[in-house]
């Protein structure tokens, strides 16, 4: 059985219902489809994102969640062989034009991975290694995007006194959140985060989901997570993936405590995946 | 337990084989080092460094040799460094998996190996013979073609070493290709090529074949690189097979002074690495 997704439900009323705040799509993904090759990673995917909302994406490995996320800031394009086909609408623009340049989509969708991935430089000069490629500032005005996308990602406390000391020093969870404070520091609409705590231990995850919660207020945050409570807790909406196909998409309580395809209910009661 | 007992046995032999084989070969080394240093260092006098080699019994010296060799070797580094590095940056980060980059590398790995003397003949056939006379230039020429293909080598391994996804970290940040490789991957990798280039130059710096039909070797003093130029490993040469006594001697010297130089690299070399760790 070929199950499309529910594209009538307007996903962004509904949340906006759960969360009383007005919010408008920022991604709009249209048909897409997406290939490995000869192999078909995603099969007709339909699904909004809300701006400023939490959207997370869950699903058993190799369900093409990741894949996904990879498709919106166009990070497949680095390898021959991978491609997609469809749309993905940004603020109205298709994202998979031709026309629009890759590193302008990466500046305005940023990405944190798996695994923290801190350049071997000093903690300043990782967060100005991105802001410099798309601003040219000042001396002074860097020393305060870097401050504020520090104090954004609550590190700054930790890291204030050893600005130029090599980020390479620093504990994985704060290497984390200086990848996270580095993505902020380009000032993009949308971050998608791949699962940014599955390295971590639960004190660092648990500063990183009050992390989100906080940058739900700016930014518009996609989430792949393979932990359930995580997504049950940060995210507004929950989009289920299976074998390449979106299963369902809806209000991240509702997904959760009332899902309405068994191949969702079967997976957050952890009967597979 | 019968076989058990073999393989124990079996076990003993192997190690105690390889054992006296390690040993031989490191018997030999310092066998090579000790009649170096007992040859070589009583023939160390200042005038080695003071002096340009002179006719037999004028107690000469080697000055000559030694900033001919360093001139050459510089010149030969500041030509095949870039070269290197560049060729084995695309075929890590540019042109993986592409068939450019796979016959690239595959002649990278003949010239890795080819007979260093081969490298003097081709460079004589196209720097001495269009020009009419042995050069420094030349002999740098045929040393950069030495340090290329091991720069190449160690570059395109280096790369390969940095994760993929501290690339992919800077691609998402909308950097283009040419800033992730100067500013994230070279620096990742930083250690590991600066190892390379200490190891070319410590191969570049031994090399005799190369130097014979190119820079040929100069009895003089002369720094001009358009004419023959003195170099260490042909004053070897030279010196090592001549009758006279105190030629002999400096040969001896200049052996000395060269495995130093090239040992002082090596451990340069893994000491950059192992700081940089």
């Amino acid at each position: 059985m070929n199950f499309a997704p529910d594209t009538s439900l307007d996903i962004a009323a509904a949340v906006n219902r759960a969360n009383g705040v007005p919010s408008t799509t920022k991604l709009k993904v249209e048909k897409l489809n997406f290939y490995y090759g000869d192999n078909h990673a995603l099969k007709n995917i339909n699904f909004d994102i809300p701006e400023k909302r939490v959207t997370a994406m869950i699903g058993p490995s190799g369900c093409g969640k990741s894949t996904l996320l990879r498709v919106f800031n166009r990070m497949y394009q680095l390898y021959p062989g991978q491609r997609a086909e469809g749309k993905i609408l940004f603020d109205g623009a298709d994202l998979l034009s031709k026309q629009l340049d890759s590193t302008v989509v990466r500046s305005r969708i940023g990405m944190v991975f798996q695994k923290p991935t801190p350049f071997p430089m000093s903690i300043y000069d990782n967060i100005a290694f991105g802001v410099k490629l798309h601003e040219s500032l000042s001396k002074a005005q860097m020393d305060e995007r870097v401050e504020w996308c520090l104090r954004k990602a609550a590190i700054w406390e930790e890291t204030k006194d050893r600005l130029h000391t090599s980020a390479l020093g620093m504990s994985g969870g704060q290497q984390q959140r200086l990848c996270i404070a580095r993505t902020i520091a380009v000032r993009p609409e949308v971050i998608l985060l791949d699962e940014p705590t599955s390295a971590l231990d639960p004190i660092s995850t648990s500063k990183i989901e009050d992390l989100i919660d906080e940058l739900k207020q700016e930014f518009t945050i996609v989430i792949v997570t393979h932990n359930m409570q995580q997504a049950a807790r940060c995210a507004d909406m929950t989009a289920f993936f299976y074998l390449g196909e979106m299963v369902e998409v809806g209000v991240s309580s509702d997904i959760f405590t009332n899902p309405r395809e068994p191949r969702t209910r079967d997976y957050i009661t952890g009967r597979f995946g | 337990m019968a076989s058990l007992a073999r393989r124990r046995a079996t076990d003993h032999i192997v190690k105690a084989i390889s054992t006296a084989f390690a040993a031989l070969s490191l018997i030999l080394l310092a066998w090579i080092l000790w009649t170096l240093i007992a040859r070589g260092l009583p023939a160390l006098g200042p005038n080695v460094f003071t002096r340009i080699t002179l006719p037999p019994g004028h107690e000469g010296g080697l000055l000559n040799a030694i900033v001919g060799s360093l001139i050459q070797i510089v010149v030969a580094l500041v030509i095949g460094t870039p070269i290197g590095l560049f060729c084995g940056t695309f075929l890590a980060e540019n042109g993986r998996g592409t068939q450019i980059a796979n016959v690239v590398r595959f002649i990278n790995d003949v010239l890795l190996s080819a007979p260093s003397i081969l490298i003097g003949l081709f460079v004589y056939q196209l720097l001495v013979v269009p020009v009419g006379g042995f050069s420094g230039w030349a002999g740098a020429a045929a040393l950069a073609v030495i340090i290329i293909p091991v720069v190449v080598r160690t570059t395109e391994d280096m790369l390969n070493l940095v994760p993929i996804g501290l690339r992919e970290a800077a691609f998402a940040l909308g950097a283009p290709q040419w800033k992730v490789v100067t500013m994230v991957t070279w620096r990742a990798a930083r250690a590991g090529i600066m190892t390379g280039i200490l190891l070319a130059l410590a191969r570049a710096a031994g090399e005799t074949a190369p130097l014979l039909f190119t820079s040929l070797g100069n009895n003089g003093w002369s720094l001009d690189m358009s004419g023959p130029m003195a170099s260490l490993p042909i004053a070897i040469y030279q010196y090592a097979a001549s009758p006279f006594d105190d030629w002999v001697a400096l040969a001896w010297a200049g052996a000395l002074i060269i495995t130093v130089g090239v040992l002082t690299l090596n451990i340069l070399s893994r000491l950059v690495l192992a700081k940089m760790k």
